[in-house]
């Protein structure tokens, strides 16, 4: 259980002081994956810091398994880092190694013994996917490849908590859906707690079970994925949202603000589904019971999340604005989510 | 000695001791072979001194900063020349000589060494800081860092610098030469100029650049077999 209490984090500048982290209160249940999304700059990077001791809260509390992270120095920080792995965006793997001695380098510095070491880095290059690439170079290996190698080192020390800094931003979309699919799995098996930090949705939606949404340092938002990708609040989450559910592989993003220039007519609605009514010919209703309005069908799109399917469908009503109240109406009575995008 | 004036002068190669040239040559390597090994040591622990007290709180690092520092600053601006004739008093009591290739070494090392550590401490800086938090996050202590990331990720980066400061090493053997230490810059300075021996000055400009070639292509081939950054 990992337990941020009241943290907040300033660093004096010489433009004055600056709040990275504003009053953080976010609590993570062992095995849980937990996603924290933030556009750069929103305080994500200093809150993990702070969890592994790379940095020390200015107030505030974070607690690991009832051990206060903050108040730790010396060898007994040395000996909390160890329990928690960490990957990073540029995966940070050592050139000079081969990738066995990169996963054993954990193991080195616990001062585990050789043969023990290799054979345990070993068995991790296997559960990553790398067989036969244990003597080869980072140099040597894709980015996809690399992160594995991060991956595995990080599991090197049998670690309970894994944090992913922002992992899968320097790769391909595909290449991302391996690693977090990795991530997944790993979590299943190892029933470990995985702290996933990013500015991508998609990767949140993939994998998480909990979101906390960062904005200026502060958690705007947080709760199931599920929950928060059906009824975002903030303007921040909000926008995330729709980034994921308006970016489609092969497609080019459209903003809302593009979608509306597009369609200035009527009114732009986005329809949440999720779980049955994604099944139900809801739309085809609507067209039948109010035939004076002109539906089309802008963009949809359908997303797994770990508790569901998730659908969003964009729809431009044309017509009497009474009417089209109506039809929205009842698309509430179907429990289908509304929101208004654009009202002419 | 020999008669020839003009151009010729250069070739009288029957003139040339050639005993002396190859105990002279041998002077000059080992010379410069002991000073350097003792150079890249005090080197690598001057230059980590200044990167590890660079960024570090604390009074106590910072006067330890300051003082190597200016120490490194000051051996590093002596002119090779002036150097050795201040430290011979040094030498003599080190080394119980102020003559021959040993009474040469502590000038040697002296004037070396700070070179050298200022490229160390540069090499350490430039290792990725990303590379260092994540074994730091690993539980690594600062010596853990040390062996593990700061020395073997920059390995190449120190060999090519202990390649440059040992071809100026060779340089330096030739100057205290001059004034007494014995090798090829003595030999050079006494026969091929005092005695005006041309051939013998050619002879030893010959042997200086091959050595320096040599060692050259040997710390080149070093800098490549570690460099596991492009293959």
């Amino acid at each position: 259980m990992i337990r941020f209490k009241d943290v907040s984090k300033q660093y004096s500048t010489k433009d004055g002081g600056l709040t990275a982290v504003n009053d953080v209160n976010i609590e993570i249940n062992d095995g849980e994956i937990f996603g924290i999304v933030g556009y750069s700059g929103a305080g994500k990077s200093t809150l993990v810091r702070m969890l592994d001791g790379l940095e020390a809260p200015s107030t505030g509390e974070i607690d690991i398994d009832g051990t206060d992270v903050a108040k730790l120095s010396g060898s007994a920080l040395r000996k909390q880092r160890q329990k928690i792995g960490m990957i990073f965006q540029h995966f940070n793997l050592l050139w000079s190694r081969t990738v066995i001695d990169n996963v054993a380098l954990p193991l080195e510095i616990a001062k585990v013994p050789k043969n023990k070491r290799l054979q345990r880095a070993e068995s991790l290059i296997k559960l990553v996917g790398l067989e036969g690439r244990e003597h080869s170079y980072p140099s040597e290996l894709s980015g996809g490849q690399k992160q594995r190698v991060g991956i595995a080192r990080a599991l090197a020390n049998e670690p309970t908590i894994l944090i992913s800094d922002e992992a899968t931003s320097a790769l391909d979309p595909d290449t991302t859906n391996e690693v977090l699919e990795l991530l997944l799995k790993i979590n299943k098996e190892m029933n470990l707690t995985i702290l996933l930090i990013t500015h991508e949705m998609h990767a949140i939606a993939k994998t998480c079970d909990k979101v906390a949404v960062m904005d200026s340092g502060q958690v705007v938002e947080s709760g199931t994925v599920f929950e928060v990708f059906r009824h975002p609040q903030q303007q921040v989450t909000k926008n995330f949202v729709s980034e994921e559910f308006t970016t489609q592989k092969g497609d080019t993003t459209m903003t809302l603000e593009e979608l509306v220039k597009k369609y200035p007519e009527g009114q732009l609605v986005r329809l949440i589904f999720h779980g049955p009514q994604a099944e139900l010919p809801i739309v085809s209703d609507v067209i039948k019971r109010y035939p004076d309005l002109t539906i089309s069908i802008i963009s949809g799109a359908i997303h797994q999340t770990q508790e569901g399917a998730l659908g969003s469908l964009d729809l431009q009503f044309i017509g009497d604005e009474s009417k089209i109240n109506d039809a929205l109406g009842y698309l509430k009575t179907m429990r289908v989510g509304t929101e208004v995008i654009h009202h002419e | 000695m020999s008669n020839s004036t003009g151009l010729k002068s250069y070739f009288q190669f029957h003139s040339v001791d050639w005993s002396a040239m190859r105990s002279a040559t041998w002077e000059t390597v080992w010379m410069t072979l002991l000073s350097m090994i003792a150079v890249v040591i005090f080197g690598i622990i001057l230059g980590l001194i200044l990167y590890e007290t660079r960024s570090k709180q604390g009074i106590g690092f910072k006067i330890i900063n300051w003082v190597v520092g200016l120490l490194v600053n000051i051996f590093r601006s002596i002119p090779y020349i002036i150097l050795i004739i201040l430290l011979l008093p040094v030498s003599k009591a080190l080394v119980g000589t102020i003559i021959g290739p040993k009474a040469a070494l502590p000038s040697l090392i002296v004037s070396a060494a700070p070179f050298y550590a200022r490229m160390v401490e540069s090499y350490f800086r430039e290792v990725d800081s990303g590379v260092i938090e994540a074994v730091e996050s690993m539980g690594a202590t600062t010596w853990g860092v040390i062996t593990k990331v700061l020395l073997p990720e920059s390995k190449p980066a120190l060999i090519a610098g202990a390649t440059v400061t040992t071809i100026s090493l060779i340089g330096y053997t030739a100057m205290a030469g001059a004034i007494g230490a014995g090798g090829l810059g003595n030999l050079v300075y006494q026969e091929g100029f005092q005695a005006y021996n041309n051939t013998i000055t050619l002879v030893g400009t010959i042997i200086i650049c091959i050595f320096v070639f040599v060692v050259q292509f040997i710390g080149d081939r070093f800098v490549k077999m570690t460099d596991k950054r492009t293959l």
